[in-house]
C-alpha cells in the first residue's frame, strides 16, 4: 500500500490507471453537466452508457475501425438521449421517473441487439478498438508521463473536452443561452429563446458524451461489449455532476476522484487476495456517498432544473 | 359515476402498456418469432396452469413489496431508486438471524423474527438516505442507486465469507432451519404466503397514506414542503419515516424471498426485484393497492420471460417493454395532467357535433 505512493514508478501506474478508469466517467459527466445546466436532471446516464458502448461495438465491427465505433457510439447514446428529452421536455414527464425508464429501456435494448448481432464465439465479436499512442521523450517524464503520453486517442479527446465544455458554457453565446434556459425559463423565453428547443438539443448532447463514455469502455479498454459492462458507472457519473457542483471542470476532478478511488481498490485487490475482492469494490461507490456527504451540503443546482416547462403554466 | 371515473383514471397506464407491449411483439416479430402465438402460449401457460400461476404468484410478492417501497416515499416527493439495496439487506438480515435462532424454536416466532429482521435491515438502509437527505439535503436518488452496489457487494462478501456453508462448493449460506421456511400457498409450487403479507401491507400503506393524520403530513410534505413547516409537520422526520418504512417493505421481500423461496443467501439471490418495483409504482401513480394490479402485470412480464426463452426468443425484449412502460406511463399521466388528451377530445367532440347532428335527421 505504501511503496504504491513512494515508489514513482508504482505511482505512475496508480496515476495511469486512474486517468484511465476516469476517462469514460468525464465524457458521461459532462454530458450530464449541459443537461442540468439546460434544467434537465437527467439520471439517464447509464442507459445512455451501455447503448453507446453496444454501438461502439457494433459499429467498430462493421466498419471495420474504430473510427466509426466513435460515431456510432455517440449516435446510440444521442439517441437515448433524444427518447428521454422528448419525453420529458415535450411530453412533461417526471425527470426521475423518465430516467428510469429510458435507463431500462437502453440496458434490455443493448442486450437485445447484443444477442442479435453477436457471432457466436467470443474472437469474432473483438472490436478494433484504439491503440495507446507513444510520445517518445515526454512518455518518460516520471509518473504522469505514461499516463498522459503514451495513451489512447479517446484519453485526450477527454483532457481536451473538459476545458472545452467549459469554455463553451461561460464564453459563448450557446453557453449563455443554455445556462439561461436551465436558471430561468421564464425570462428566457420572453426574451424569444427557444426553450424547449435548447434543453433538448442539450439532452441529446448529454446521450451522445455519455455514449461515448461507453464507447470508451469497449474501443480503448475492453475491446468487447458485454451485457451490463457499465455496472453503474453512469450513476457515479451523476454524482459526479453534483459533487463537481454543475461545472465541467469540477465535474471532471469528482471523475478523477472516482478513478483513484477505483483505481486503489484495483490495486488493493491485487496486493490482497486473502481478503475478499468486494470489500474494495465498494469503496468507490462509499468514497462517492462519503464526498457528497462532506462537500455537497451547501452547494445549489441550477434553478429551473428539475421542472418542467411549458409556456401557459405559471 | 365512480366506475367512469376508475376507467380514466387507469386509461393512461393501460395505453402505455398496451403501446409497451406493441414494441414488445414487434421486436418478437424482427427476432422471427410469432407475437400472437406466444401471446396465447403465455396465456396458456402462466394465467391457466397450476405451476404458470404458481410461478406468477412467487414473482409477484416481491414485485408488490418493492412497488410499495418506492410508492410510501414517493408520497412524500422522495424517489426512492435503492430498493434494490434494501431488499438484498432484507435478506441478509434475515439470514443471519434465521441461521441463529436457538434449536426449537417454535414456527410462527422463527418466522416473525427472520421477517421483523429483514424488514429492519431493509429499513435502516433506506433510512441511511432518508437522514442523509433530511439532514444534509443530498439528493435521495444518487445515494440509494448508489448504496445498491454497496448492498449487493456486501451479500456478495457474506455469502463467500462469513456466511459460507462450510465445505460448500460455491458461496452460498447453510440453507435455514425449517422451522423459519415461510408455509406455501399452493401445494408443492414455489408460491409462499408472501403474496398474503405483500397484499396486507398494501391496504396498510393505502390506510395509512389516505386516512391518517401522519399520511395526509406526508403529503404536504412531498407538495409543498414550505406550507408544510409552516403547518408544523416536522419534513424532515417525515422524510426518515417514509424512507424506513418503504425500506421495510422492500426489506421483507429480501426476508421472503430468503424463507420462502431460496433457503440461503446468494450473491445476486433476488436481482432487478427493486428496480422492476419502481415500473410498479409508477404504473400504479404511487397507489399501493393499485400497485397490486401492476405487481401482478409485472410478475406476468416476468414469468413471461421464462416462456420467451423456452421458445427460443430473447428475453431482453422483456426488459426493453418495462422501460418503455415506463416513458410511455409517465409521460401521458403527465399529459393527462396538463390537460392535453381533454383538449384533444374536446376538439374531436366539436368536429363530430355536425355529423352527429346529421345522423339525428336520417
Amino acid at each position: 500500500m505504501i511503496d504504491m505512493l513512494t515508489d514513482p514508478a508504482a505511482l505512475g501506474e496508480l496515476f495511469a490507471t486512474m486517468l484511465r478508469l476516469s476517462v469514460p466517467l468525464v465524457f458521461a459527466a459532462l454530458g450530464g453537466v449541459f443537461s442540468e445546466r439546460a434544467g434537465v436532471v437527467n439520471i439517464s446516464l447509464e442507459g445512455s452508457m451501455i447503448l453507446g458502448a453496444f454501438g461502439a461495438a457494433w459499429g467498430a465491427i462493421a466498419g471495420g475501425s474504430a473510427g466509426w465505433g466513435v460515431v456510432t457510439g455517440a449516435l446510440a447514446g444521442g439517441m437515448l438521449g433524444a427518447a428521454f428529452g422528448i419525453a420529458t421536455i415535450y411530453a412533461g414527464a417526471n425527470q426521475i421517473v423518465a430516467g428510469i425508464g429510458a435507463n431500462l429501456a437502453g440496458l434490455g435494448l443493448a442486450a437485445f441487439l447484443h444477442r442479435l448481432t453477436a457471432a457466436g464465439r467470443a474472437a469474432e465479436n473483438r472490436v478494433p478498438g484504439f491503440g495507446d499512442l507513444t510520445i517518445p521523450g515526454l512518455a518518460d517524464i516520471p509518473v504522469i508521463g505514461k499516463a498522459l503520453f503514451s495513451t489512447d486517442p479517446m484519453t485526450w479527446a477527454a483532457i481536451l473536452a473538459v476545458p472545452l465544455a467549459a469554455l463553451v458554457l461561460a464564453r459563448t453565446g450557446i453557453g449563455l443561452r443554455l445556462k439561461a434556459v436551465g436558471e430561468n425559463p421564464r425570462a428566457a423565453d420572453v426574451a424569444g429563446l427557444p426553450v424547449r428547443l435548447y434543453r433538448l438539443c442539450a439532452v441529446i448532447a448529454c446521450g451522445m458524451l455519455a455514449g461515448l463514455g461507453g464507447a470508451v469502455l469497449v474501443l480503448s479498454q475492453v475491446f468487447l461489449f458485454t451485457e451490463g459492462m457499465t455496472a453503474g458507472k453512469g450513476f457515479i457519473a451523476v454524482a459526479a455532476v453534483i459533487l463537481g457542483r454543475w461545472s465541467p471542470v469540477g465535474a471532471a476532478l469528482a471523475c478523477l476522484l472516482f478513478g483513484l478511488s477505483d483505481a486503489i481498490q484495483l490495486r488493493l485487490q491485487f496486493a490482497n487476495g486473502d481478503v475478499p475482492y468486494q470489500l474494495f469494490v465498494v469503496l468507490p461507490y462509499l468514497a462517492a456517498i462519503l464526498t457528497l456527504v462532506g462537500l455537497v451540503g451547501r452547494s445549489r443546482p441550477p434553478q429551473g432544473s428539475g421542472s418542467f416547462y411549458r409556456r401557459e403554466s405559471r | 359515476m365512480m366506475s367512469a371515473r376508475l376507467l380514466k383514471g387507469a386509461a393512461v397506464p393501460v395505453g402505455a402498456v398496451v403501446l409497451a407491449l406493441a414494441v414488445g411483439a414487434l421486436l418478437v416479430a424482427a427476432t422471427g418469432g410469432d407475437p400472437v402465438d406466444l401471446g396465447t402460449q403465455i396465456v396458456d401457460r402462466v394465467l391457466l396452469d397450476y405451476w404458470g400461476l404458481s410461478d406468477l404468484l412467487s414473482r409477484m410478492s416481491p414485485l408488490l413489496l418493492a412497488g410499495i417501497a418506492v410508492a410510501i416515499p414517493l408520497r412524500a416527493g422522495l424517489y426512492n431508486v435503492g430498493a434494490e439495496g434494501q431488499i438484498y439487506m432484507g435478506g441478509l438480515f434475515a439470514t443471519v438471524v434465521a441461521l441463529n435462532l436457538p434449536a426449537g424454536v417454535p414456527m410462527p416466532v422463527a418466522l416473525l423474527a427472520a421477517s421483523l429482521a429483514g424488514a429492519l435491515g431493509g429499513a435502516l438502509w433506506a433510512g441511511i438516505a432518508g437522514v442523509l437527505k433530511a439532514r444534509r439535503g443530498i439528493d435521495e436518488v444518487v445515494t440509494t442507486l448508489l448504496m445498491n452496489y454497496v448492498a449487493l457487494n456486501l451479500v456478495s462478501y457474506a455469502a463467500s465469507g462469513p456466511l459460507k456453508a462450510p465445505g460448500a462448493p460455491y458461496p452460498y449460506s447453510p440453507e435455514i432451519p425449517e422451522a423459519s421456511f415461510l408455509p406455501l400457498l399452493m401445494a408443492d409450487t414455489e408460491a409462499h404466503l408472501g403474496v398474503i403479507v405483500g397484499l396486507l401491507v398494501a391496504v396498510l400503506a393505502r390506510f395509512a397514506l389516505g386516512r391518517t393524520a401522519w399520511g395526509y403530513g406526508v403529503e404536504v410534505a412531498g407538495k409543498s414542503p414550505g406550507a408544510a413547516t409552516y403547518a408544523g409537520i416536522a419534513v424532515g422526520r417525515t422524510t426518515v419515516i417514509a424512507f424506513a418504512l418503504g425500506g421495510a417493505a422492500a426489506g421483507l421481500a429480501g426476508a421472503f424471498e430468503v424463507i420462502g423461496l431460496k433457503h440461503r443467501l446468494y450473491a445476486n439471490f433476488a436481482a432487478g426485484y427493486g428496480y422492476d418495483g419502481l415500473v410498479v409504482a409508477f404504473l400504479a401513480a404511487g397507489d399501493p393497492v393499485w400497485s397490486v394490479i401492476s405487481a401482478a402485470f409485472m410478475a406476468l412480464l416476468r414469468t413471461a420471460a421464462t416462456t420467451l426463452k423456452s421458445a427460443g426468443l430473447d428475453a431482453t425484449a422483456v426488459t426493453i417493454v418495462q422501460g418503455l412502460i415506463v416513458l410511455f406511463a409517465a409521460s401521458g399521466l403527465a399529459l393527462q395532467r396538463y390537460g392535453a388528451f381533454d383538449r384533444l377530445l374536446a376538439r374531436r367532440r366539436r368536429a363530430a357535433i355536425p355529423t352527429a347532428g346529421s345522423g339525428a335527421v336520417s
